[in-house]
């Protein structure tokens, strides 16, 4: 067995990126992401890889773009404030075609808020985020394991599907520190790049990477070649995890940090007898909506969980059969806002007090 | 088995650096764990907390809203996190910093250690975290004292790896603490 490594959430984030053989990196720091760029700056210069702390977030995305262009594995990084500011770029990239990975480690908003875990950027993640109805790919890890796990992953389905991929975290599981198994790369079958522009050979064709689409009929076209990919994606490639559904008359579902508190608070009701179970989003785009479906027909109640007033709910209510109730329960970021395992065990034992079948819009 | 541990106090007195020992010691003895930092935007003297969670089995969640053990270092954290400690609970206090008159709850095992006079007695006020390692690592049974002495290493850069035995005695000396 290989041996563990005891590493915070974001430090596994930049040992899976050198893994999967990203050697570019462009970011500007910020709470409570900057162990990232810290562990890059420090491993790189060995690894003959090219670390830039840029001037702001606007020019690290664009370096991104850049890279991206060039055919290399690329990475950055930021979060809330930071994150705003890369949307124009991500934009770009989304226009382009383009792959990369953006990491986000969220913090609380809006404007500067603080440095507490937030699951307020949720839509601003799963939406596109910039302008042009584009949609990247979302990643939600739960643990150190899966931050190391999914920066892979994101890396591949970049590739894959060229379109820019985002592990999307907290300052809960990027700063918390666990035991991972640091595997090596997954083999991965990923289309050539023949696309990439690094400078025109004599007699080969012009290359160009470019957002920019104003033939006639030429951006539509692009936006349903889009829209078949983003289907493509929700069929091959939606990733949840499942525990203790199987009989179970209420399941909660949560992601990220808030799945992790809630499946203690789910393995409390079991052992006091409740019927409950777990359903946990690892993509939130693609959002795995077949598995709340099937989930539905035999189970019509479900307890969403989220460090917000509800967002993932939007999901959750347009992928569960008709008729399910859905509860809701939110803490939005902040110190001390942070639910424990011991408040959702509540919650669950008041959701499976009252079935009401009232509209879940009553719980606002 | 499963141990979750808070510890809580202001920043500088080493909170971050006491759950990170205590977490390599139990990775040494083939144990899950998590640890979970919260802090200030502050370098100093803001509030500085750990949750650390210590299983055979899954971790779970890496928060915990009523601990079995708290190690409180400071009296803000003394007044905000001791009426969160678990029925049946242990705190385990500083109370070289905290003054406990006027809040005993019957169905907590208060432990008050004079943590800052052990620690300048042995020649450095900051051993006093390693003084809090010895008492939670003796009292809980999470890990073992050789665990922690031997993780001192892995938690400590290695620049300041001459000052392990310092620390190894700070370590004893909170562990004589609660026997």
């Amino acid at each position: 067995m290989q041996a563990r490594k005891f590493v915070k959430g974001n430090e596994a984030v930049a040992m899976a990126a050198i893994e999967a053989g990203c050697r570019h990196y462009f970011g500007y720091p910020i709470t409570p992401q900057s162990d990232i760029p810290e562990y890059l700056a420090r491993e790189f210069p060995a690894l003959g890889g090219e670390f830039i702390q840029a001037e702001s977030e606007i020019a690290s995305i664009n370096m991104l773009l850049g890279a991206s262009a060039c055919g290399v594995r690329a990475m950055t990084s930021s979060s809330g404030p930071g994150i705003s500011l890369k949307q124009e770029g991500i934009s770009y990239m989304a226009g382009s075609e383009l792959p990369g990975v953006i990491v986000d480690i969220c913090r609380q908003g809006p404007g500067l808020g603080g440095i507490d875990a937030s699951q307020a950027d949720y839509f601003q993640a799963t939406r596109g985020g910039g302008h042009g109805g584009y949609r990247i790919i979302v990643l939600a890890p739960a643990s150190v394991q899966e931050m190391y796990d999914l920066t892979m992953l994101a890396f591949d389905l970049s590739d894959i599907y060229r379109m820019p991929a985002m592990v999307f975290a907290d300052a809960v599981i990027g700063q918390m520190k666990e035991a991972i198994i640091p595997n090596p790369r997954p083999a991965a079958t990923l289309p050539a790049k023949d696309w990439v522009v690094r400078g025109r050979k004599e007699g080969t064709e012009q290359r160009v990477v470019k957002s920019l689409k104003l033939g006639d009929g030429e951006m539509e076209a692009f936006h349903w070649q889009m829209h078949e990919r983003y289907h493509e994606l929700q069929e091959k490639e939606s990733r949840w995890e499942e525990f203790e559904t199987a009989d179970a008359t209420l399941v909660v579902t949560a992601f990220g940090s808030a799945a992790r508190i809630a499946k203690s608070a789910v393995m409390a009701a079991r052992e006091a007898g409740m019927k409950v179970g777990l359903l946990r989003p690892i993509t939130l785009f693609p959002f795995p909506a077949k598995a709340y479906h099937d989930l539905t027909g035999r189970c019509r109640k479900i307890l969403d969980i989220e460090l917000s007033t509800g967002q993932m709910i939007d999901d959750v209510r347009l992928s569960v059969q008709p008729g399910t109730e859905i509860d809701f329960y939110g803490r939005p970021p902040g110190a001390g806002s942070l639910p424990t395992p011991e408040e959702i065990f509540e919650q669950i034992k008041n959701a499976l007090l009252i079935f009401t079948n009232l509209s879940p819009f009553t719980r606002f | 088995m499963r141990h979750d541990l808070f510890i809580s106090g202001f920043g500088g007195q080493g909170v971050l650096l006491a759950g990170n020992l205590l977490s390599y010691a139990a990775i040494r003895e083939g144990k899950n764990v998590s640890f979970f930092p919260a802090y200030g935007v502050e370098k100093r003297g803001g509030a500085a907390m750990c949750t650390v969670i210590i299983a055979d089995g899954e971790v779970g969640s890496p928060v915990v809203g009523n601990p079995s053990v708290s190690v409180l270092l400071n009296q803000l954290s003394f007044d905000k996190y001791y009426p969160k400690v678990a029925s049946g609970g242990i705190c385990i206090v500083n109370t070289s910093l905290v003054d406990t008159a006027g809040h005993v709850r019957s169905d907590v095992e208060l432990i008050a250690i004079p943590m800052n006079e052990i620690a300048n007695s042995l020649g450095d006020p900051r051993m006093v975290n390693m003084v809090a390692v010895g008492a939670y690592a003796a009292k809980s049974g999470a890990v073992s004292i050789k665990a922690v002495e031997d993780a001192l290493s892995d938690a400590l850069p290695e620049r300041n790896h001459r000052f392990i035995p310092a620390n190894v005695k700070a370590i004893a000396a909170g562990a004589d603490r609660t026997v």
